[in-house]
């Protein structure tokens, strides 16, 4: 019998831990509509800029392991926007895009380098596979978590959870994902200025 | 008396285009359909530019007004000069 609630009270310990040691798994789906990526292209006449809001995607972050994060967001093509509608219809066209074809941007994160936490937030270098126009390189990207513990009630009420910050500024080229590669660089910029601020939720 | 009345149309498009251009806050870059607004989600502290329909005319707007309104001013020679009347 003492044996018993031993091995009980063992297993109980073990379930209680495994829970804790868990990652809580936060869904990048934003009904407020704010998770965005930015873009940005120098030009003669003026910047093309425009953003996008169509995103997704899971994480997996653990409050007490950082490190261990991983998860891959994902940003719908068709939902990339600028002010001017010509280039609107360049942008998701064929020669550019080519939205039809190619409805997903994604970035999958596999892991976190030169991890620093300070309170709630934790900055680190992640370590992923950036996917557009069908070509997916690998890339190291700055990053900047923020975890609000409880804060889930507060955007979304009835709900009680977490919420998790992600925010990333970096830059590709365009040739290297075969972006008109070579062709009107008088016109548009090599280089593509990117910014993620995206908050998904882990609700309990 | 046609001609008159071309050229100075031709005149009032470059105006009004001007002024709407000035009006519309003088962008000097491409004409827009919809512009950024900011909104920032105080939960987060995120931002994100929602568009907003509107638009906003810029230098191409300009240009296409300037040279419409050079074709209206070209096409006034096609009609005849009045011819002066003989004086007797």
């Amino acid at each position: 019998m003492k044996l018993l609630s031993r091995y009980l009270l063992g297993a109980g310990l073990l379930v209680n831990l495994t829970v804790l040691a868990a990652p809580l798994n936060f869904d990048f789906k934003d009904p407020k509509g704010v998770n965005n990526a930015t873009f940005k292209l120098d030009a003669p006449l003026e910047a093309i800029s425009g953003n996008a809001t169509g995103i997704s995607g899971t994480v997996a972050f653990d409050p007490q392991a950082p490190a261990a994060t991983t998860g891959k967001i994902v940003v719908a093509t068709s939902s990339l926007r600028v002010g001017n509608p010509i280039q609107q219809e360049h942008m998701l066209g064929a020669q550019w895009l080519d939205a039809a074809k190619y409805p997903e941007i994604s970035f999958t994160a596999r892991e976190l380098k030169n991890v620093k936490t300070s309170g709630d937030t934790t900055t680190a270098e992640v370590v992923g596979t950036f996917s557009l126009k069908g070509i997916s390189k690998t890339l190291t990207v700055p990053v900047k978590l923020t975890y609000l513990k409880d804060k889930l009630g507060q955007r979304v009420p009835d709900l009680k959870g977490d919420l998790l910050v992600i925010r990333a500024n970096f830059s590709i080229k365009r040739s290297d994902f075969g972006i008109m590669p070579g062709q009107a660089e008088e016109k548009v910029a090599e280089t593509i200025e990117l910014t993620l601020s995206i908050a998904g939720a882990a609700p309990r | 008396m046609i001609r008159r009345l071309i050229r100075i149309t031709a005149l009032l498009v470059l105006v009004a285009a001007l002024a709407a251009w000035v009006a519309a806050g003088a962008n000097r870059g491409w004409t827009k359909t919809s512009v950024p607004v900011q909104r920032t989600d105080e939960v987060t502290g995120l931002t994100v530019d929602d568009y907003q329909k509107r638009f906003v005319p810029g230098v191409d707007f300009l240009v296409a007004a300037v040279l419409g309104a050079g074709v209206l001013a070209a096409s006034s020679f096609l009609f005849r000069k009045p011819q002066p009347q003989p004086s007797n």
